[in-house]
């Protein structure tokens, strides 16, 4: 048991600390003052790029040429290069395939990562040992860049967005921890809802799902930012640069410097920064991802730490 | 789906199997009565379960098993012209035995991205595995809960952001044109280009790998320190430990479990650097400093077409990878750890 006393709270609502137990002697000043300064620079250190990249990309052309590159402190701001960017042409094509991507592709591995899941997840079933292993070995090895990609070819995947779901479509330590989440589940209940009548399907979708949400929420997470930031694949199964996804085009537009198709015009003739048009590309990039992991984030410790597999 | 057989119960599969187990084991749980049923009976009890895990199944086969068998071309002067499908291919070329493999060892280059790997590894392990646990300990000593809730936010997120995305960051705050340029142009010194040194490329790959992935690593260790039972704390208190006291024998014993696992699994891994974000630099880099062996093998066999060398190289990194990981386990599970599978 620990002892607790009631410490007269500094500031009101949510700041407050809570109570410390007796034993417990209150941080110094330096000791808090020092803390405090080095979660915040570690927090700047995360958010001044974000912060400049995002007000670049709002700038005029007039406020980057006064600031000689990037912006830190926005003056006027602007969306002149995110209109030329949605208007159509090779950028807003490559960010709606990448959503339909992202969208299809996070579907298809669920459905078949919750699926493959709950099959193994009841205990005593036929073989789901031996399945088990088959899924865990490919965690020691990987057949290689080189056989994987003439399969893929040998497929016939090449030039098809198949080329970039399929290949990668599940993950074996996703897959892990939702069989995890779902045998934990207590079995009586599951054995009650089969003497109704349930068959495992109906038990899946409506009494195993419904309790995993948590889980499913952190997974699904995982598997759309993992399409959302793929790019290797469409490198080296699609040649069409009218297939291609967000992420090759912005190492297109940023590392290697090429103004995306249709907009070269209006960088040449002044009209446009091309700086604000890279970093408008990646603030697309970037914006789902920011907005919407942190609403998933109170679940993570829980969905890595059911991931501790057991055999 | 087999919705037509839906009520199904197990009793009932049972019972036209097996009528005499089928009474008193009603609701039992399957693990008890498996032992008794035959082959059959099982698999028409758990027909739904197994075609629940077949796509899983199939995708794992032909993604991850499938490609092992195409491993042989590393023994094949494989010409990818004799087909449009590499199957054919395969079955045309020519065997060379070993040659692939010789020249591989003889290879100037094969031995300098090995060397990169194993520096990159190093430094790795030296600048950014203590990180997350410094980071760990001192977010676990903030007690305002909603201090800790926006620092943990923070840290997380880029974690989340693809390869390209960090490194575009990067190359905007340390490129040539970047905002580090931009400063000291501004204060009449030269500009300079980080993004483009081969002499600091190390350094540089470690840096966005500790910007992306430290605030990420702090979750296991902070899960470690939430299964610290208080009572240690307040007993340690009362024998007089002071708070570096109790860190010292209180809060880092707990934690050294799960450091020595990821040690030892991230050595088993020690091979594979990140292959992406290496990738993405190469060319403004070169391949003297920034080739590891999964770029080594990219090159060779994506750019050059010279898959039967390539694939060599792969072969060669994938068993000695393998040869560690397998080596790894073993010493987390000598150490009393689950490790990546149980024992």
């Amino acid at each position: 048991m620990t002892a607790v006393i009631d410490e007269p709270a500094r500031t009101s609502g949510r700041w407050a600390a809570p109570p410390r137990p007796a034993w417990e002697e209150p941080p110094g000043r330096a000791g808090l003052a020092g803390k405090g300064l080095v979660l915040f620079l570690a927090c700047l250190a995360i958010l001044f790029p974000l912060w400049i990249v995002v007000v670049t990309s709002l700038s005029s052309r007039r406020a980057i040429d006064e600031a000689g590159g990037l912006v830190v402190i926005p003056k006027s701001i602007t969306f002149v290069a995110y209109q030329e960017l949605l208007s159509g042409g090779q950028v807003t094509r490559a960010a709606v395939i990448s959503v339909l991507v992202t969208a299809v592709g996070t579907l298809f591995s669920m459905a078949v990562s919750v699926l493959c899941a709950y099959g193994l997840s009841r205990s005593g079933s036929l073989g789901h040992r031996w399945i088990l292993m088959l899924l865990l070995a490919t965690m020691f090895f990987s057949a290689g860049l080189i056989p994987t990609y003439l399969l893929v070819q040998s497929l016939g995947l090449t030039d098809s967005y198949l080329a970039l779901i399929l290949p990668s479509a599940i993950s074996v330590f996703n897959i892990l921890v939702l069989r995890g989440f779902f045998m934990n589940i207590s079995q009586e209940l599951i054995d009650s809802a089969r003497i109704d009548g349930a068959g495992d399907v109906r038990i899946l979708w409506q009494i195993v799902m419904p309790l995993s949400r948590a889980v499913i929420a952190v997974i699904t997470l995982f598997y759309a930012v993992g399409y959302w930031s793929a790019w290797f694949n469409a490198s080296l199964y699609l040649n069409d640069q009218d297939m291609l996804p967000l992420q090759n085009v912005m190492i297109q537009l940023v590392q290697k410097q090429e103004a995306p198709v249709g907009l070269g015009q209006a960088i040449k003739t002044g009209e446009l920064s091309g700086l604000a048009v890279q970093m408008a590309v990646m603030v697309m990039a970037l914006l789902p991802v920011a907005v919407l992991s942190p609403f998933v984030q109170k679940h993570f410790k829980k969905g890595m730490l059911t991931g501790a597999v057991k055999g | 789906m087999s919705h037509s057989t839906v009520p199904r119960t197990d009793t009932e599969a049972e019972a036209k199997e097996n009528p005499p187990a089928a009474h008193g084991a009603a609701g039992a749980p399957r693990k008890r009565r498996a032992g008794k049923l035959g082959l059959r009976a099982r698999f028409r009890r758990d027909r739904v379960l197994l075609l629940m895990t077949l796509p899983a199944v199939l995708l794992v086969l032909v993604f991850n098993y499938v490609p092992i068998l195409g491993n042989v071309v590393a023994f094949q002067e494989y010409d990818p012209y004799i087909s449009d499908n590499g199957v054919v291919s395969i079955l045309h070329s020519p065997w060379v035995g070993l040659e692939n493999f010789q020249r591989i060892f003889e290879d100037s280059a094969f031995w300098n991205a090995v060397r990169n790997t194993l520096v990159l590894f190093f430094l790795q392990l030296v600048l950014y595995f203590p990180i997350p646990i410094l980071l760990a300990l001192l977010i676990n000593s903030v007690v305002r809960p909603r201090v800790r809730a926006i620092a943990q936010a923070v840290l997380y997120l880029p974690h989340f952001f693809s390869w390209v995305l960090v490194i575009a960051v990067f190359q905007q705050l340390f490129g040539g044109a970047g905002i580090l340029s931009q400063l000291l142009r501004a204060h009449g010194y030269d500009g300079l280009d980080i993004m483009t040194d081969p002499g600091t490329f190390k350094f540089l790959v470690t840096a966005e790998s500790v910007w992306k992935d430290a605030g990420w690593g702090i979750i296991v260790f902070l899960a470690a320190l939430a299964s610290v039972s208080p009572d240690l704390y307040e007993a340690a208190a009362m024998d007089g430990a002071g708070r570096w006291r109790r860190m010292w024998h209180v809060t880092l014993p707990a934690l050294r479990p799960v450091i020595a696992l990821l040690l030892v699994l991230r050595v088993g891994d020690a091979l594979t650097v990140g292959f992406e974000q290496i990738l993405l630099q190469r060319d403004a880099v070169g391949p003297g400093a920034a080739e590891v062996l999964d770029t080594f093998v990219w090159w060779n066999g994506v750019r050059n077409q010279d898959f039967g060398y390539a694939a060599a190289a792969g072969l060669v990194k994938g068993v000695i990878s393998l040869g560690l990981v397998l080596a790894a386990n073993k010493v987390a599970h000598l150490m009393g750890e689950q490790g990546v599978y149980k024992k």
